[in-house]
């Protein structure tokens, strides 16, 4: 069978067997849900779909998903990704961390995939706590956060994550939240489609150890006015009326009201995912709540040759200058250099 | 006798063994004149062992003790095992070489220097209060003075380059003097220049005039009454060629590849002394092996898991420091069953220690270093021509049995160089296993076991029917879904343990050298062969009683090897560490095997071998057994 003929698949076909075990009310569900709803979406068939992940709440999905899967170590799966792809650039391959997991253990790992744009499309679930452990502080808890390990509040900055992989040269980067299934959805979609490395930050509620991390501007009440979506070659508009926006003066990003002192929707902020100067994004990856709205959507989303493409690219070219040579000869390989014969 | 220039004549002195040290400042380029001595002494047909000893600083200050690189070679009409104990010529570039060195050579042994670098600010340096060469302080041995930076300032007049550029080729002229003592052919040098400096006449031309001064002055002078002849050995027929450890475990694997019919991916972080490895591979792009540079050491073994999972052989190469990082990963492909290799080139430890320097310590870590119960088994060569050998030996255990596998090598191997016998890869047996095939419909088990092995399907992504999940929590025996199970992961314990032991069922019966029962069996592994084979060879030459048995597989080790301990009175173990090979054996046989262990950063001399054997022999008669 080949990849055009291949059947319909729907969200079932990608539900394996075991028994999904969060606990009960976890964003996780949501994103897991979301993922399976997505997959479809790419005609790719499940054999070639591979799910990998590191430790953490976030490293049991792959076993829910009925692709083939590779638990990992802490902080590891994206050099797993990185191998695995290398190899086999005929698979699509997904990565699935958490906070701890990507931003902590696996910083370094982050880093690398990211600049080496490695065909990954990595789910980072950020809950702003260690869940799987059992609350303990994480790279993205705020300062002052008290958890078991840091009861009088944690005194390191945390990490902006969409910040640091925009510095790390990301070829995709994207944020959602875990109850905004349409838009996780979509999000889940174009990681999906882009080539390079995709970084699509869920926010994610730990409802046992860190309940209402992202509360004050996903909560449906608030979500218009303290949530900016994203949309390409459109101003950045937000707030309940759609009277809010955002204009850049410089380098420094304002909110503004339409109609107000004079400004107009032509002043505002044109969003352009595939700006090739990662400034912006950074600019915007910085935007917080209560300052500004939160930003949401595609943020980045620039051409750029993969590790694979590159690799394999790199291959044959090696391959087409020494066939001109005449073909290689493994017994000529280790016969190079001086050589000599005993009678 | 022959004839030089001014008609006088020189006699040559046939000799069976000759051992020569260069050493000189880093900048000196001592490896390089070294190995251009070697290759043209193998290209001769000399049985030949080398020794490069380098600072792990590329550039220590000029002139300074711990700036002082050397590279020993011993070559011989016979079959030699060792790059020799103490050299009986020591070429000295500078007054720190000859100070670092001096106490190898053997007593009346030559020394060649050149004078023009022994002035006042590097004696100064070298620590030497008086000048050795006018205090008679080396009346012991014979001295030759030469002023060869003086020598090829001349010989490179009216090149057009400066006096810092033309200082430069005295090491070619300290080789061009070699290859007149010796009786060597100035050919295959003259064509490296060629090559290595085509388009760089000048560079080129100067050289060569260094080189062939070297070699004039030898011829001319009165400085030398003999010059000697080393007949070529009498090695196996075939072809040849000069080969480092490093270049055959990298050759190695190319050709493992090739009998697997499997891509070759390597992931490495560069450290020193594995680096050489990752940089050969990297240049066989036209092969189609994939090498990535990795960030860290755990990213690099990830890769080559991700590599393997996805059917290749995925594989990581490194040093102890790297070895330890990669501990956790190493476990993981433990719990999932896949084929893996892993080099671990060992150097002086602990922590950095001493990263030029040889070792063997890092056994114990390669067997047991991981949390919990984790079997893998572990390969060694034991000359550099058997690295070749071994690393695809690594990978037909790795495949075979569906493990990681861990291939210890050391400094010592991977920069010494020998002749090799350069197989047919005609000849060489297929190690290919096949992929689970796809199936249809539900029920695949990812960890049902090959009856003979233990060893599970290799279930690549792309197979359809396969889709499965597996990782580092423990596995449901067949079904390969999580367990917590109290059964199953004893079981599983098990399992583990008995596909890694069941390895021994095909790996080769222990060779003896020398008597196969008696006084003593001298017990070695890895690096260690070739001085333990020579002070057998000389013990045995004696009238001793005593036998050698060199292990490759360390584990599991051999199946016949618990008998054959049981033959001899005594065991003598020598290893370049604490003992790690004499715990196993003694826990694992209850002999009181005895131990010899030196951890200097240097291969042991065939001497302290044979000296410690003869403390544990009897008086020096035949016994009758």
């Amino acid at each position: 069978m080949t990849q055009s003929e291949l059947p319909v698949l729907t969200k079932k076909d990608f539900e394996s067997d075991q028994d999904v075990r969060w606990c009960p009310g976890c964003g996780d569900y949501s994103i897991l849900a979301q993922t399976q709803k997505t997959m479809p979406d790419f005609g790719v068939a499940k054999e070639k779909i591979v799910f990998i992940s590191g430790i953490g709440c976030s490293g049991r999905l792959p076993y829910y998903m009925n692709t083939f899967g590779f638990h990992t170590i802490h902080g590891r799966a994206a050099t797993i990704a990185t191998g695995l792809k290398a190899a086999r650039p005929d698979l699509m391959v997904w990565v699935i961390t958490g906070d701890g997991d990507a931003l902590s253990i696996g910083g370094n790992h982050l880093i690398h995939a990211m600049r080496r744009n490695v065909d990954m499309k990595m789910i980072m679930f950020n809950n702003r706590i260690y869940g799987l452990t059992k609350g303990q502080a994480s790279p993205t808890s705020p300062i002052g956060k008290k958890t078991k390990s840091t009861p009088l509040g944690t005194i390191e900055t945390p990490i902006i994550p969409l910040n640091l992989v925009a510095a790390a040269e990301a070829s995709f980067i994207a944020r959602s939240v875990d109850t905004h299934s349409e838009h996780l959805q979509e999000m889940m979609h174009r990681a999906g489609e882009h080539s390079g490395a995709a970084f699509l930050e869920v926010l994610q509620n730990c409802n046992i150890f860190n309940d209402g991390a992202w509360r004050d501007f996903t909560d449906k009440s608030v979500k218009e006015d303290r949530m900016l979506v994203l949309k390409h070659g459109e101003p950045m508009i937000f707030g309940a009326e759609k009277n809010k926006g955002i204009r850049l003066n410089g380098l420094r990003p304002e909110v503004v009201t339409i109609g107000e002192n004079g400004v107009s929707v032509a002043d505002l902020w044109v969003h352009d995912e595939t700006d090739p100067d990662a400034t912006r994004t950074q600019i915007l990856s910085r935007m917080w709540w209560p300052d500004f709205p939160v930003p949401v959507g595609v943020f980045r989303r620039v051409p750029r040759p993969t590790h694979d493409q590159l690799l394999v690219e790199q291959i044959d070219g090696a391959k087409a200058a020494r066939a001109a040579k005449g073909p290689v000869d493994l017994q000529k390989l280790l016969a190079s250099g001086e050589t000599w014969t005993v009678e | 006798m022959t004839t030089n220039k001014s008609g006088e004549q020189q006699s040559i002195t046939e000799l069976d063994r000759v051992t020569i040290r260069f050493a000189g400042d880093s900048g000196d380029g001592m490896q390089l004149t070294g190995s251009q001595f070697t290759a043209t002494t193998a290209l001769f047909g000399n049985d030949v062992s080398t020794l490069p000893d380098f600072p792990a600083e590329i550039r220590a200050p000029a002139g300074s003790l711990p700036g002082v690189s050397g590279f020993q070679i011993s070559f011989s009409s016979g079959d030699i095992h060792t790059p020799g104990d103490r050299p009986d010529v020591l070429v000295a570039m500078n007054p720190a070489a000859l100070k670092v060195n001096i106490a190898d050579l053997v007593p009346g042994g030559g020394i060649i220097v050149n004078t023009d670098a022994f002035n006042e600010i590097n004696l100064r340096k070298a620590g030497y209060e008086s000048d050795p060469l006018k205090d008679r302080s080396l009346q012991g041995y014979n001295l030759y003075e030469i002023p060869m930076s003086t020598m090829v300032a001349n010989a490179c007049e009216g090149l057009g380059m400066t006096s810092k550029q033309i200082e430069l080729t005295k090491n070619f002229f300290a080789l061009g003097v070699m290859f007149w003592l010796y009786e060597r052919s100035m050919a295959a040098t003259e064509k490296w220049i060629a090559e290595k400096f085509a388009g760089k006449d000048a560079v080129a031309e100067a050289n060569r005039r260094a080189l062939h001064a070297g070699y004039a002055f030898g011829e001319t002078t009165e400085m030398f009454h003999t010059h000697y002849r080393v007949a070529p050995a009498h090695l196996p027929p075939g072809m040849y060629r000069n080969i480092t450890g490093n270049e055959a475990t990298a050759l190695g694997f190319v050709t493992a590849s090739r009998l697997a019919e499997r891509d070759l991916f390597l992931a490495s972080y560069p450290i020193t002394p594995a680096s050489d490895i990752l940089h050969q591979l990297s240049s066989y792009k036209h092969l189609g092996i994939k090498t990535v540079q990795s960030e860290d050491e755990i990213a690099a073994i990830g890769a080559a898991v991700g590599a393997a999972y996805g059917g290749a052989l995925g594989m990581t190469t490194t040093s102890g420091p790297g070895m330890a990082l990669k501990a956790e990963m190493l476990g993981l492909a433990v719990m999932v069953e896949l084929p893996l290799v892993v080099v671990d080139v060992q150097r002086a430890g602990p922590s950095t220690g001493m990263p030029t320097k040889t070792e063997q310590g890092d056994l114990l870590m390669s067997m047991f270093g991981r949390n919990s119960d984790s079997p893998i088994p572990v390969v060694a060569p034991a000359t550099p021509a058997e690295c070749f050998t071994m690393a695809i030996e690594a990978w037909r255990i790795a495949l075979k049995h569906m493990t990681p596998v861990v291939y210890l090598s050391d400094a010592f191997l991977a920069t010494g160089a020998e002749p090799w016998l350069i197989p047919q890869v005609a000849d060489l047996p297929s190690i290919k296993v096949e992929n689970a095939p796809a199936a249809t419909g539900p029920g695949f088990r990812p960890y049902k076991r090959d009856p003979e092995t233990l060893a599970r399907p290799w279930a690549v992504p792309g197979t359809p029917g396969l889709e499965h999940r597996i990782g580092g929590l423990e596995k449901l025996d067949e079904l390969g879904t999580v367990s917590y199970d109290p059964d199953n992961h004893h079981r599983m314990n098990l399992l583990r343990a008995e596909k890694v032991a069941r390895i021994v069922r095909d790996i080769p019966a222990t060779e003896i050298y020398g008597d196969d029962r008696g006084e003593l069996l001298i017990l070695g592994w890895g690096s260690t062969y070739g001085s333990i084979r020579s002070a057998v060879e000389r013990l045995r030459a004696r009238g001793r009683k005593v036998g050698h048995a060199h292990i490759r597989h360390i584990n599991p080790l051999p199946g016949d090897l618990g008998e054959i301990l049981q033959r001899f009175d005594k065991v003598l173990m020598p290893e370049l560490n604490a003992g790690q090979l004499r715990m196993l054996i003694r826990s694992k046989y209850l002999v009181d095997a005895i131990g010899f262990n030196l951890v200097r950063g240097k291969p042991f001399q065939i001497g302290e071998i044979e000296a410690k054997a003869e403390s544990l022999l009897g008086e020096s008669v035949e016994v009758a057994k």
